[in-house]
């Protein structure tokens, strides 16, 4: 089994009185992808941005390769990186110009060549001087994507990566970020509610609901545990009857 | 501290600028206005006045310093704002960078782009009025020095009330230097004010440059004891300024504030 890269536990927001993430503990290792998934307001975004600093938790600890996000925040946040669907970069930037400073800002070498690397990648490179704010909403969210893999990160969060794509460049992007994955056994935590794209892509899925992880387990076998036909019917009684699915 | 991330938040600020017309003709259209207005305003006092009154260095000198005030205080709130309108704080803030990063980015962005009205500033006022700030002697220092902080400090505190209370708070801070410009007495000497806007006066350290400044082309004697109460003031104030960002940037992470800045769909 690889090395864990990441390790949440017992993690809990609070707010106001409203508990949005309530002591959920995972993990997820080198060059596995652990889908996280359940309805709007399950607490996916939320646990994401514990995860990435930008939320303080009310309790509970996040490690990545060990080091706990809230005491060695910038040494955690130079090896992980993100995307979501809707944290477009700034739109009054060119591609490059965005690219280069979040290279800066995460400590990047001579990150030029690397750039250039991801442009290709991305198949961006006739769009390297055009204002990101003029892309098409796939073209931005391939964008993001070279922008979170500007780092060579070892943990990936990826909010729902693909939600402005057509499935031909979706398929593209999946089995790129797969080989990503795979190169540089990154960790991946990704949201969707595709759930033939999490069927194809996650070794792994954890099921949120009301803040609470309810089922964990492999996406392939899971539905059928649950006397379900594929996952997304799963996803449909997550969603609407979570006691009935509640383990243990 | 990593200069290389500092010096990202200035770069931002740089591309913008190279490629935006709207955001280079701001930088200084409004000192030059200032400066034909006041300029023109002076030279014609000048000729009404009693002989032997010079009001270019009184009135247009104290007019100048005021516009560099504003122009540092504004260069700081302006580098923060683009975060703002561009909805930049989740992708910023999710980066390596540590806050004493970022205001130390805005506070360099601020003089990257100041610098630029500022030259300008100074070059038309030797040009057209034959004004130089170097009239004043070497207490033009710690002139500036004051309203240097001064501004750098307003600006981190104005940026920190946006992040507390939102993108629309933007528009009690454009007003922020009018408010306290009759405090200050860039104009008339603090004494002709009653005794409560005189009691806040004391409190703002430009009041005690523009005071020291008519001091200087009246003939009189610098304080120098209010200059160094003015610098322990401004550093009072960045201090302050400083906890205010630092606090409001803890609020808006235990809050989720940060990340609805840019997402308001939370899961």
């Amino acid at each position: 089994m690889a090395e864990k890269v990441l390790s949440v536990n017992k993690l809990q927001k609070v707010f106001g009185g409203i508990v949005a993430v309530n002591d959920i503990s995972f993990e997820v290792a080198g060059g596995e992808i652990v889908g996280l998934l359940g309805p709007n307001g399950a607490g996916k975004t939320t646990t994401i941005n514990m995860i990435l600093g930008v939320i303080t938790p009310t309790a509970g600890t996040v490690r990545v390769n060990g080091m706990d996000i809230v005491t060695s925040r910038s040494k955690v946040l130079e090896r992980t990186n993100f995307t979501a669907a809707y944290t477009p970069l700034p739109g009054n930037l060119t591609v490059y110009q965005n690219l280069h400073i979040f290279a800066l800002l995460y400590g990047v070498k001579n990150s030029g060549p690397h750039i250039n690397a991801l442009l290709e990648r991305f198949d961006l490179k006739k769009f390297r001087n055009t204002k990101c704010g003029v892309l098409s909403s796939g073209e931005q969210t391939r964008v993001g994507l070279a922008k979170a893999m500007l780092n060579n990160p070892d943990l990936l969060l990826l909010d729902e990566p693909t939600a402005s794509l057509d499935p031909a460049i979706a398929r593209d992007i999946r089995a790129n970020i797969r080989s990503f994955v795979t190169s540089r056994d990154c960790a991946v935590l990704w949201t969707s509610h595709n759930m033939h794209e999490v069927a194809a892509v996650c070794d792994r899925v954890l099921f949120l609901s009301h803040g609470n992880i309810l089922l964990e387990g492999d996406p392939k076998t899971l539905p059928r545990q649950h006397q379900k036909a594929d996952l997304e019917d799963l996803f449909i009684q997550v969603a609407r009857e979570p006691l009935s699915l509640k383990e243990g | 501290m990593s200069f290389i991330r500092v010096g990202a938040i200035v770069l931002r600020q740089l591309y913008l600028i190279r490629t935006s017309f709207s955001r280079v003709l701001p930088l200084f259209i409004w000192v030059a206005v200032d400066i034909l207005l006041w300029g023109f305003l002076t030279r014609y006092l000048n000729t009404v006045a009693a002989a032997g009154f010079n009001f270019v260095p009184a009135m247009l000198g104290a007019v100048l310093l005021w516009d560099f005030f504003i122009r540092i205080m504004q260069g700081v709130t302006m580098s923060f704002f683009e975060d703002v309108w561009s909805r930049n704080f989740l992708n910023v803030f999710s980066t390596p960078i540590s806050l004493r990063e970022y205001l130390a980015g805005m506070v360099l962005t601020s003089i990257v782009t100041s610098s630029i009205g500022i030259a300008v500033m100074f070059l038309l006022a030797v040009w057209i009025f034959g004004f130089s700030f170097l009239s004043y002697g070497i207490v033009i220092i710690p002139f500036l020095l004051v309203l240097f902080m001064f501004g750098i400090a307003l600006g981190i505190a104005a940026s920190a009330l946006v992040l507390r209370l939102g993108p629309a708070a933007e528009w009690f801070i454009w007003p922020i230097p009018a408010i306290i410009s009759p405090f200050v007495g860039v104009l008339y000497p603090i004494s002709v004010l009653p005794q409560w806007m005189q009691a806040v006066s004391r409190a703002l350290p430009p009041s005690y440059v523009f005071e020291s400044l008519r001091a200087v082309v009246f003939g009189g004697r610098v304080s120098w004891a209010h200059l160094f109460l003015s610098l322990g003031l401004t550093l009072l104030y960045i201090f302050l300024s400083c906890l205010f960002f630092k606090l409001t940037y803890r609020h808006a992470l235990n809050s989720g504030l940060i990340a609805r800045y840019s997402a308001e769909n939370l899961g």
